[in-house]
């Protein structure tokens, strides 16, 4: 402080000298910033059988503590005719920022009505599936932010079930639970669609343990089981609820169910 | 004394530090906007049987500034749609101006269908989603309400981020908070839709304005509100807020010099 007033030139630099441009930074980098995401929870899930495929997505939309709104849907037709998708045989469940998603679901919806348009037969799920990738790619530097889950029937006639990371890695699963839940929801699916940990009863002890052999499961227990993973979910994820909205994909068409859930 | 002439007359750096350029500089990188500067408070709206409720208050604040107090904010666009803009007031006006451009086009064509509430949503929807993409968001939370082309009750919002969703009651900003709770409470689901008549949610969006002017320090007792039915579009945009009772204040205790 003395420097100042002492009238005497400061030590260091070039005294009371006008600098041409400023030697340090002007106080300092003052920017808001704008994010361009966010998250809107809720959970999907899908699980494919020997004939048919089973999705299921929670109908709560949140922004941080709040509910937007107790019905949003995150599980869209894709393909078929019209506005309302009629005939259509494949899913897409979209779970993560919703703005993103309804992009992505739109743009899909468009490419799989075209493929039909321009090759006159509907696309095929592996086709889809590849395709879907390389939409969520072409974003790779500015990516869709969801967790994506195709689910449709195969060539063979059997269910397919393809589930995505935000920037396009693929992969076919027998069963996939995505978004805020899915971490309460996977291992129990681990456990009671692909046996995991489950052992032959009576088998023996230690290494004589036998394996159980995961096989695909009725339509039925699918429709429980997910019904079972939702509602746990509730009660343990704040972003989880207000209803359970399923799609059930067989070689006849698709089967819509809701289901109200604990709205707390 | 400084020798150095374009010094002279300019704040010595010894003393106030070295001058900041950065306020000088015209020509740089192209600046978005990365804070909402003159800004409208809540919005609330509630479906009913044959219509929808829509309520903003008039007032554009700056900061904490009461700033412009005669600012409609809610827009009508055509018989049987209003838009209600909450957030950044420029860029609500940047909007109107392209709904004004959107409402000549649409006159001017052919089509004998008028833009429905779900068509201009749908449109609202994807330019606030472009300008996110593009990192230049338009700083609005929207409320779209109206009809849709069964002349059903259409309810829906649009944010900053390209977020849209709809429901029988909506609130924007702090109306999120304080007023959604009591509208839901009469509107829990759609099918209660059905049994709210008009008169009824107006009172319930009327009482909802009131507890926003108690609780929310941005907002102010003038406010415009529009119900919108087959019969077209109401709107009043000079409402004064009615039969307030701040008997509660008496009870609050605990704040500023207070002890007991």
């Amino acid at each position: 402080m003395s420097a100042i007033f002492s009238g005497a030139p400061p030590q260091d630099g070039l005294g009371y000298s006008f600098k041409q441009s400023p030697t340090a930074v002007p106080s300092g980098e003052r920017q808001h910033g704008f994010y361009p995401y966010t998250d809107n929870g809720g959970s999907t899930l899908g699980i494919s059988g020997a004939d048919f495929t089973i999705m299921a997505g929670d109908t709560r939309s949140t922004h941080g503590y709040n509910i937007n709104t107790r019905y949003a849907p995150k599980l869209f037709k894709i393909g078929g005719e019209g506005p309302d998708n009629k005939g259509a045989r494949i899913v897409l469940s979209v779970v993560g920022f919703a703005a993103d998603g309804d992009a992505l679901q739109e743009k899909m919806d468009t490419i799989v009505k075209m493929y039909k348009y321009q090759h006159g037969k509907p696309i095929t799920v592996s086709a889809c599936a590849q395709r879907l990738s390389h939409v969520l790619y072409n974003k790779r530097f500015f990516p869709y932010y969801v967790h994506a889950i195709l689910g449709g029937i195969d060539e063979d006639g059997k269910g397919a079930l393809y589930s995505y990371d935000p920037v396009g890695s693929y992969e076919r699963e027998q069963c996939r639970a995505a978004g805020a839940a899915a971490s309460l929801i996977m291992p129990f699916l681990d456990n009671q669609v692909n046996f995991k940990n489950q052992y032959m009863p009576g088998s023996g002890t230690g290494h004589d343990l036998k394996v159980r052999q995961a096989q695909p499961l009725p339509r039925n227990t699918v429709e429980d089981l997910v019904r079972d993973a939702f509602t746990s979910a509730v009660e343990r994820h704040i972003e989880v609820g207000d209803g359970l909205q399923m799609m059930i994909i067989t070689k006849d068409g698709i089967e819509e169910t809701y289901t109200p859930l604990k709205r707390d | 004394m400084n020798h150095l002439p374009q010094a002279w007359g300019r704040p010595r750096d010894d003393v106030y530090g070295a001058y900041d350029h950065s306020h000088f500089q015209t020509a740089g990188p192209i600046q978005h906007t990365q804070s909402p500067i003159v800004t409208g408070t809540s919005v609330i709206a509630a479906k009913f049987k044959d219509g929808v409720v829509i309520a903003a208050d008039n007032l554009a604040s700056y900061g904490s500034l009461a700033r412009f107090t005669d600012v409609k904010r809610l827009r009508k666009f055509n018989d049987q749609v209003v838009v209600g803009f909450g957030g950044d007031v420029s860029d609500m006006q940047y909007l109107d101006r392209l709904l004004n451009s959107l409402d000549v086009r649409e006159n001017y064509s052919s089509s004998d269908t008028p833009m429905n509430a779900k068509n201009l949503h749908t449109y609202l929807a994807k330019v606030m989603y472009k300008r996110r993409s593009d990192f230049n968001p338009l700083w609005n939370h929207l409320l779209i309400a109206g009809l849709d082309a069964d002349e059903k009750p259409f309810l829906a919002s649009a944010d900053l981020l390209g977020t849209t969703f709809t429901s029988p009651t909506l609130a924007t900003g702090f109306g999120a908070h304080l007023a959604q709770p009591i509208l839901r409470r009469s509107l829990p689901d759609e099918s209660s839709v059905q049994n709210v008549t008009k008169e009824e949610a107006v009172e319930l969006v009327k009482e909802c304005m009131k507890v926003l002017f108690y609780r929310d320090a941005r907002s102010m007792d003038k406010y415009s509100i529009a119900v919108i039915s087959k019969g077209g579009v109401e709107l009043r945009e000079d409402e004064k807020l009615e039969n307030q009772s701040w008997a509660f204040a008496e009870r609050i205790r605990g704040y500023g010099t207070q002890t007991v």
